[in-house]
């Protein structure tokens, strides 16, 4: 038995792909809905868009953006830097080291970063002096608590404390996920354990580390909108203060709204062009 | 080279090396066969004190490994004197460990700029030799991934011999790779014991004990049973373990 491809005729063969024709019929009625969508926040006048338009520059908005940028950059590298030093230790091969790290993630974790910011607003009441001074030795600084304790310094306490924590976790997954013969080879070549960790293991961790932490990058842009309680005037609660003297609170929520869509996407576009460079090769 | 006395190692409370004693002059070519889990990685490993020993003496090159006698004890040395010491012992493993994230010539010059703190043009040139001398120069700018298993072996070897260490260590080194790939990395090998490196190799590749090594040590249990010329031990094996593991091999 001779097997033949084609057709005997000569005439190629008309090859009818499979139709889907629900699928089409599924993604039709999306779009109808998506279009009635758009075609009703635009026209409905009580979203008010020429106020939008009027407030989307507005100077005291764009201080606000500003403080929201702020906050998210320091406390993101507060979160990083203080989190690689929980990783480190949670690995740490002393017992001591590792719990005492795990006991922080475990903290900062459970309790709702809204709670821990209004504790550190209000810090001045468990401690009302700071000082520093040598142990059983002279006094070096003294400061009133409530001078030191700003709203933004609360606001950076709470969230970047806070998100050391998660980013502890991140880290310390992606160091466990470098396998374990880099470091017997790094070894074996005579390197010393910090050339280890920041030549090899580093390196092939931050391929894990990255994609997560850009989660929480973005994330955090929108966790600095909780400083509001500590009446922080971020970009919240700078649309808040607007709306509350004009009563125009749906469009000032929108262009807050916009402001976070605007950076989440430029963020996402970094995250793409950072998860490409460290792509495994 | 290596003296070994007494070597205990244990694992969890299990005895994986009960009582090694070795030596391996310069320049010579030790061969280790066993059993899978007679501890003739474990001892390799010893060597270079990526595993701690929980008995007995090791030396290279004279030196005590991992440990500084004083009255009677042992004291162990923190890992930055221990790294000073694995500089003179190069290894080569049998999943190769080669860093992904640097292409084959970067592999190479790591150690010797970062450890050694050897000047990066020299590190380059020094590392494009080693290429040379294991076939790969073409390929210096690839990437692990790219290069097929017996390239990367090359690699590895070629990477350990950028610190000229006085000592070669070999685990299982073609274990890994697909038939065809083997002779490559134990041609360069062979070269390799020609120029004189002291090299201690465990390995399963009898034909290359045979015709390379100098001794040829077998181990069962934790145990030396048996070692002697190559040829000897493997044409006329005298203890009943070895006969019945080369029956099984060969």
């Amino acid at each position: 038995m001779i097997l033949k491809l084609g057709s005997d005729s000569g005439v190629p063969d008309v090859v009818v792909p499979l139709r889907h024709p629900w699928t089409w019929a599924a993604s039709g009625m999306a779009v109808l809905i998506a279009a009635a969508v758009a075609v009703s926040v635009a026209t409905n006048p009580a979203f008010q868009w020429p106020v939008v338009a009027k407030y989307l520059f507005d100077a005291q908005i764009l201080g606000g953006l500003l403080r929201t940028l702020e906050l998210t950059v320091v406390a993101m590298a507060m979160g990083l830097v203080l989190g690689t030093v929980l990783a480190i230790m949670r690995l740490s091969a002393n017992p001591l080291l590792s719990t005492l790290s795990w006991l922080y993630i475990w903290f900062f974790r459970s309790v709702p970063v809204l709670v821990q910011l209004i504790f550190w607003y209000n810090f001045g009441a468990l401690y009302p002096t700071l000082v520093l001074r040598v142990p059983f030795g002279p006094e070096l600084y003294h400061a009133s608590m409530n001078a030191v304790i700003t709203p933004l310094t609360a606001a950076l306490a709470g969230l970047g404390l806070a998100q050391a924590a998660y980013t502890a976790e991140v880290i310390r997954a992606g160091i466990a996920s470098v396998a374990h013969g880099q470091t017997r080879a790094a070894k074996a070549l005579g390197m010393r354990p910090a050339t280890i960790f920041v030549r090899i293991v580093f390196p092939q961790a931050m391929r894990v580390i990255i994609p997560p932490v850009g989660n929480e990058v973005i994330s955090m842009v929108k966790s600095t909108s909780l400083v509001s309680v500590i009446a922080l005037s971020d970009l919240l609660y700078t649309a808040q203060l607007i709306y509350a003297r004009t009563y125009e609170t749906i469009p000032l929520l929108i262009v807050a709204s916009l402001w976070y869509l605007a950076i989440v996407s430029v963020l996402s576009a970094g995250q793409h062009v950072l998860e490409r460079r460290y792509r495994q090769r | 080279m290596v003296r070994i006395r007494g070597l205990v190692k244990r694992f969890a409370g299990r005895e994986v090396l009960s009582g090694i004693d070795l030596d391996v002059p310069a320049g010579s070519v030790m061969c280790i066969i066993g059993p899978s889990g007679s501890g003739k990685s474990t001892l390799l490993s010893c060597i270079n004190h990526l595993e701690r020993i929980d008995g007995g003496r090791l030396w290279v090159g004279g030196e005590l490994v991992g440990y500084r006698e004083y009255k009677g004890r042992l004291y162990e040395l923190p890992e930055r004197q221990i790294a000073g010491m694995r500089q003179k012992v190069g290894m080569v493993f049998q999943h190769f460990n080669l860093f992904p994230h640097m292409t084959a010539l970067q592999n190479i010059i790591e150690a010797p700029i970062r450890v050694k703190g050897e000047p990066a043009a020299t590190a380059k040139r020094r590392a494009m030799a080693l290429l040379e001398r294991v076939g790969l120069a073409a390929k210096h700018a690839s990437f692990p991934a790219q290069l097929s298993g017996g390239e990367q072996q090359r690699v590895a070897i070629a990477r350990a011999l950028a610190m000229e260490p006085q000592l070669m260590l070999f685990d299982e080194p073609t274990s890994a790779l697909d038939p065809e790939l083997v002779g490559e990395v134990l041609a360069v090998m062979k070269d390799l014991a020609r120029s004189g490196m002291t090299m201690v190799v465990v390995t399963h590749e009898l034909a290359f004990a045979r015709e390379v090594g100098d001794e040829l040590t077998f181990m069962d249990a934790g145990l030396v049973v048996e070692r002697g010329r190559p040829r000897d031990v493997l044409a006329a094996p005298q203890e009943a373990r070895t006969r019945d593991f080369l029956s099984r091999v060969l």
